[in-house]
């Protein structure tokens, strides 16, 4: 499985880890859905390092499309609610 | 994945199937989504150059600023070694804006900085995708049958398409905070061109506006324990220092005086 953290690469993770990982976006959705902004924060970074963790990088020459894509390490809680809402991040 | 994941899957599949939906026969998908590569990757040089000059332009901010900072402390000694202890009070006062602007200016560089090396890694990858692509779609080109192209097509300009909208993004980031960053220093060399940080010699009798406002912003606790200690390194001994706040009866705050004395003390 792949999963691409959006502005920093794609990341190798094993068919095993899909579960955990729903589960922590899973958690970062209830925090973004109840805006506590530092639950948040805390609950997403969770998710990234479990991906920089477990994952092994993507070779830069890979053309493979990603299975997931999490939004970027910077995003805030305003940022992932438009997500939510249909505005997306990204642009056009 | 229904969750934020699965969002961001959903969203860039669809703007990379509208990209390309554009083109018709496979050779001309090939072209075209490698032209868009082409684009993409000039436009993400542009952005670094973008972020390279802000960068610049706050670093020469900093070193203007910097120079205040030494030449508004020198001003202070010199209004303090002739007594005029309102003058160099107003000087801390600009000191103490301008350490506090440069503090700001230091963190906004490292951000920049920052961003800087995340969109040149970003350059890096796009480049090696474009690359993978270029070589994939002249075996393509070469090998397959119509039908068969259109899968393996698909398949390469959707792995590429990701990487670009990504690219994409990072840029579109990097460029807000660019701007915002912009927005600042063109308020603070406004505020410099207003006369904030000028020649204090210039000053005259009158407080204009903008030095109430500096009056606000800056720590007046801050500026007078470096008044004082200032003093304090100018030697004007307990004698002098007697003086001035002897001197000073109508407006200082007895609070000043005792705040003056300690402070001689530890100095000598």
């Amino acid at each position: 499985m792949i999963v691409r953290i959006a502005t920093e690469g794609q990341y190798e993770l094993g068919e095993g880890d899909a579960a955990a990982l729903q589960e922590l976006d899973n958690q970062a959705v209830a925090a973004c859905e109840s805006g506590d902004e530092a639950q948040f924060k805390q609950t997403f970074k969770q998710l990234l390092e479990f991906v920089r963790q477990n994952g092994r990088p993507v070779p830069e020459d890979t053309l493979e499309p990603s299975d997931v894509i999490l939004p970027p390490p910077d995003v805030s809680l305003k940022e992932a609610k438009a997500e939510f809402s249909g505005e997306g991040l990204i642009p056009g | 994945m229904p969750g934020l994941s699965g969002r961001m899957s959903t969203v860039i599949k669809a703007k990379i199937s509208k990209l390309l939906d554009r083109a018709e026969d496979p050779a001309e998908t090939l072209e075209y989504s490698y032209q868009k590569q082409i684009e993409l990757l000039q436009n993400v040089k542009k952005g670094i150059a973008d972020v390279v000059t802000s960068k610049k332009r706050l670093q020469l901010q900093e070193t203007k600023l910097r120079e205040q900072v030494v030449k508004l402390d020198t001003q202070a000694r010199q209004a303090l070694a002739q007594g005029q202890e309102d003058l160099a009070r107003t000087a801390l006062e600009r000191k103490n804006v301008a350490q506090t602007e440069l503090q700001s200016l230091d963190s906004q560089i490292a951000q920049l900085a920052q961003q800087q090396e995340q969109l040149t890694a970003s350059e890096q990858k796009l480049r090696a995708k474009i690359e993978q692509f270029r070589s994939r779609k002249e075996v393509i080109k070469a090998q397959y049958s119509a039908a068969e192209a259109q899968v393996r097509i698909s398949e390469a300009a959707t792995g590429v398409g990701e990487e670009m909208a990504d690219v994409g993004l990072a840029m579109q980031r990097a460029l807000d905070k660019t701007e915002n960053m912009k927005a600042r220093a063109d308020a603070v060399q406004e505020l410099e061109a207003a006369g904030t940080f000028q020649d204090l010699t210039q000053l005259g009798a009158g407080e204009d506006d903008i030095d109430r406002q500096l009056r606000q912003l800056s720590s007046s606790s801050e500026v007078e324990s470096e008044l004082a200690k200032m003093k304090a390194e100018l030697g004007t001994g307990s004698g002098t220092a007697g003086e001035l706040g002897a001197g000073a009866p109508a407006g200082e705050p007895a609070g000043a005086e005792q705040r003056a004395g300690p402070s001689q003390g530890q100095a000598s």
